[in-house]
Order: C-alpha cells, then sequence, then structure tokens
C-alpha cells in the first residue's frame, strides 16, 4: 500500500537523494545529521557543500538525540486537509546538542509547558508503514 | 552610482474579495492606470518588473504595446519583491538601461482559496510546494504557512522581550482606524477594538485572526524613470534617494539561522538610509509591508527607530497613528486596505508625498521610507522624497 495514503500527514517528497538519506535514516530510528569530512561542520538541512571550508565530502553522523527548545508556535486552526492530528499542535524548533536546528513536534508534554531551552530528547514514532519520524519529549536538564 | 530616479506613475484597480478578473487582467488596468497618471503610453515603457510566477514581462509587454523591451527582470523575495523591484528599476534608469520601467503586482489572493460560484480562477503553485524546506521539513509536522513560520520567529520574539498582547494589537487596531479614512480599503465600514482585538482566535500562536492581513484580490503599478525624464510628465515625481534588499543567513530556512530575531530589513534598512544620507526618524510616515503585526514591531526595530525589542512601547500613544509623531500605512495596509504584495502601501506613500490623499493627508509630507518583507523574512527598503528635495 501507498505509504502516503496510509500516513495522517504529508510525507516528505524529496526530490533529490540529499534530503532522501536524512529521512531514510529516520526510518531506522536514527537521527543522524550531516557533518563536513573536511572541517567537521555539523548541518541542518542537508546541502551539497560545506558553508565553512567549501568541502563537497560529508558523512552523516548519529546525533546525541538531546536538544532545547528554542522556539515554537501552537497551531489552533486546521491548516491543512491532509494533516489529522488534533488541534491545538505545536510545531517546535529544536537546537540540538551539536548546534544544529531542526523542525519537530512533541511527545509527552502539555503545550502550556512549552518553554525556552526546557531539555528535550528524541523519540521516534511510526507515521506510515516503514516511514518514522523523530519527534522530542522531555528530559531531566 | 548614486540613484537619480523617480517614481512618476501610480495606478491601482479596485480591491476586494472575489475578483471578476484574473491576476494578468488586473495588472493590466493597474499598468494603464499608472500609464495614465503618468502621461505616458505603452510604448514609453521599456522595463517591467513583474511579480514572480503569476505573467512574465513579455506578456505583459505585448499586451501594453511596449514594443522595445530592453530590462526584463523578475524579484523572487516574495513579499519583499516589489520594493526591491523598484530599486532595480531605479538603478535601471539611473545607468541607461532603461528609460522607463514598469512595476506592476496583481494577484487572486482571495479567489484563488476562495473562488465564488463561476469564478474564473486561476491556479498559482503553492509556496510550500516549491520550497524544498516546507516541502520536506516543516509541512510534514504540520506547519504550511507563513503565519507559522514567522511564528516561530514572533514566539522568541515574545518571550525574550515580554511583548505583551496589546503590542501587536497597538498595530492592527491602528492600521483599521486609517483603513476608515479610505474609500478603497476592504475594511473600511469594520471598526476594531483592542476589545475585539484580544478576543480574537488563535489562527497559530502568537498570531491571532486579526493579526494577519487579508485575503484579497487587486493591482498595484507603478512607473520609474530617469530624474530627467520625470520633470516633463504629468504628475510631481517622487524621488527615489536610496534603495536597498538583505536576505537572513540562511534566507531559505528560518530555524537554521544563528539569531532568528534577524530578519533582511536589519541589513536592508540601513543601506538604503546611508545611500540616502537620512535617518529614520527623519521620516514624515512610513510604508511598512504589514502581512502581520508582529512583523511591523520587527520592521521597526530593523529601520532603528528603536532598539531590540522595544517596539512594543514605541508604537504605543498614537505614534503610528495619522496625526502622530510617524503614521504607518495611512491607506490602512495589508492588514486593513489590501493585500497586494505591499505595492499598495506604496501607492499611497507616493499619494502622500504628492499631496494628494485628502482627508488622510499627513501634513508636510516630504519624506518617507517604504519596506518589503517577504518570503521567509527577506527585506527590502526604499527611502523616497517629494522632489522639491531633489
Amino acid at each position: 500500500m501507498n505509504a502516503e495514503r496510509m500516513s495522517k500527514r504529508p510525507l516528505p517528497s524529496p526530490d533529490d537523494p540529499l534530503v532522501g538519506e536524512f529521512w531514510e535514516h529516520c526510518n531506522r530510528e536514527e537521527l543522524r545529521f550531516q557533518r563536513c569530512a573536511e572541517c567537521r561542520t555539523w548541518r541542518h538541512l542537508p546541502r551539497f557543500a560545506c558553508a565553512e571550508c567549501g568541502s563537497q565530502r560529508w558523512t552523516w553522523e548519529i546525533s546525541s538525540g538531546r536538544g532545547r527548545l528554542h522556539s515554537w508556535t501552537i497551531t489552533h486552526q486546521p491548516l491543512m486537509r491532509d494533516f489529522a492530528e488534533p488541534v491545538p499542535y505545536a510545531v517546535v524548533v529544536i537546537e540540538m546538542e551539536e548546534g544544529v536546528r531542526i523542525v519537530s513536534g512533541v511527545r509527552g508534554l502539555e503545550l502550556s509547558r512549552l518553554d525556552l531551552d526546557l531539555p528535550v530528547e528524541v523519540v521516534f514514532e511510526t507515521v506510515a508503514e516503514g516511514v518514522r519520524f523523530p519527534f522530542f519529549r522531555p528530559r531531566p536538564d | 552610482m548614486k540613484i537619480r530616479a523617480a517614481i512618476v506613475g501610480i495606478g491601482e484597480t479596485e480591491y476586494v474579495r472575489g475578483a471578476g478578473s484574473t491576476p494578468v487582467e488586473m495588472m493590466v488596468e493597474a499598468a494603464h492606470a499608472a500609464l495614465a497618471d503618468a502621461g505616458l503610453r505603452g510604448r514609453d515603457l521599456d522595463g517591467i518588473i513583474p511579480p514572480p510566477v503569476y505573467t512574465t514581462a513579455e506578456e505583459l509587454a505585448t499586451t501594453l504595446g511596449v514594443v522595445d523591451l530592453r530590462h526584463a527582470v523578475t524579484v523572487e523575495m516574495g513579499g519583499a519583491s516589489p520594493v526591491a523591484a523598484i530599486g532595480h528599476a531605479a538603478r535601471a534608469v539611473t545607468e541607461g538601461i532603461a528609460s522607463a520601467v514598469l512595476v506592476v503586482v496583481g494577484w487572486n489572493g482571495y479567489t484563488a482559496m476562495r473562488p465564488k460560484p463561476g469564478a474564473r480562477r486561476v491556479r498559482v503553485p503553492e509556496f510550500q510546494a516549491t520550497v524544498r524546506a516546507f516541502r520536506d521539513f516543516y509541512r510534514p509536522y504540520g506547519a504550511v504557512l507563513p503565519v507559522q513560520v514567522y511564528s516561530w520567529i514572533a514566539t522568541r520574539y515574545q518571550r525574550l522581550y515580554g511583548v505583551p498582547p496589546d503590542a501587536p494589537g497597538t498595530v492592527a487596531v491602528a492600521m483599521r482606524k486609517h483603513s476608515r479614512m479610505n474609500p478603497k480599503a476592504v475594511m473600511r465600514e469594520k471598526p476594531l477594538t483592542m476589545e475585539d482585538y484580544l478576543a480574537s482566535r488563535w489562527v497559530s500562536e502568537p498570531m491571532r485572526l486579526y493579526d494577519c492581513c487579508l485575503e484579497t484580490d487587486g493591482a498595484c503599478a507603478v512607473i520609474v524613470t530617469s530624474t530627467e525624464r520625470a520633470r516633463d510628465l504629468a504628475k510631481p515625481p517622487v524621488a527615489v534617494l536610496g534603495a536597498a534588499e538583505g536576505h537572513p543567513y540562511p534566507a531559505d530556512d528560518i530555524p537554521a539561522r544563528t539569531d532568528m530575531l534577524k530578519i533582511g530589513l536589519h541589513d536592508a534598512g540601513p543601506r538604503a538610509l546611508a545611500e540616502a544620507g537620512v535617518q529614520a526618524a527623519s521620516a514624515d510616515l512610513l510604508g511598512i509591508y504589514d502581512c502581520f503585526t508582529w512583523t511591523v514591531l520587527w520592521q521597526i526595530e530593523a529601520l532603528g527607530l528603536c532598539r531590540r525589542g522595544e517596539a512594543k512601547d514605541w508604537v504605543r500613544g498614537g505614534r503610528i497613528e495619522l496625526g502622530g509623531e510617524m503614521p504607518i500605512n495611512v491607506n490602512g495596509g495589508l492588514l486593513s486596505e489590501a493585500h497586494v504584495w505591499g505595492l499598495n502601501n506604496v501607492v499611497e506613500v507616493v499619494r502622500q508625498l504628492r499631496h494628494e490623499a485628502g482627508a488622510r493627508q499627513v501634513a508636510g509630507a516630504e519624506l518617507a521610507i517604504v519596506t518589503g518583507y517577504g518570503d521567509l523574512g527577506d527585506g527590502s527598503c526604499a527611502v523616497l522624497a517629494r522632489s522639491a528635495r531633489v
């Protein structure tokens, strides 16, 4: 069955293998970000070259999975026909320990408890057959 | 090279929710109005800067009878495009690449999404389908609209600087008050009090319904010529003293920015003001791209009118209203007149600088600043002056 049809949310539809690779790692429950093979700078979103040193060589390195809440919005109005999560829901920006930031959602956290720099950790959730997304839940500081 | 350029013609369609015409028809109508205002004909134009997506310079040239099109460019900065386009037009006429450049925007921002029965509807590619960050990283988590991604900036700004709800509310109420004096404004018959604002529903926190601009159909056009050419035309020229654009880094992904609160106008504003040789505080009025009340607060700070986090107090006490020290968007802006990618705010500023604004005229208006804000926070800025200053 088409994974998109099973999903209660739109799935990434990358038109290049680079973006696809980020999500492939997620499907294996591994949060990996690009890291420059030369100057070792982490980066996200995926890019074809390191903006620091220009190198076009990189590795996909595993993240500690830990980060802090950098910002968020709480959406109260259903704005998407293909997104079944009930309102209100939060779309959050997490700053990972590696320094990169990622857009995600929260699990196990009342929306009223959202706060700047709240410590969080990654938790994977199956969103469609064979498709796993990283979400974030509170962790002890 | 110092800019020597002026806005010599302005044109608008009606602003409505539910238009009988398509974006290209509306743009042609606005362009004809701007040509008539300037005392020019289509064949006097030799440059066209259309908006992205909806048309091409070549399509408009053919429809307007522009037989010698020398300068055809498109600016890809979302809502920041029109003001950036005025900068490109001003430089093109200064350098002699073109002699008269049309900057035009028109769209069916209402009808494309909410067509009335039988409406001729032009579909356009959805922003979130074409921008990779949206498509592959934001949308899967339920973020598809500007109100959501700008709210990432707004939440952090609100928390770091303790912005109370009535600060953005002050902007919403002021814009609505202005629209009541504007017969063209879509919201002219709908007063808005602070109580109404505070009671309005959340769309995506911290943004409420009345923090968001209107969805409307309409078009605007301006014509830019060299300062010399401007002297012979029908209306008093409005000089372009400075113009610049700025793009936050990285421009295509808000969360990755070291300082998420830094927008394109933090670079564009000082550049345009330096070129014009003026301070923002010397302006008599502003045309600020008010896609959201919150973005107005950030742009006030980016222009240097107050420090970061201080706009919440700066906007109070009637300062931004007609009769105040620094009126903003006397037409009612995108929040209460219409959303024509901010080119309607530019048209209003030109009208004000010509002293043609009637009952809502800012007394003695000589100098104004217009801004654009778009895509994921790109910024553009132009400094405009009544021609007597040139």
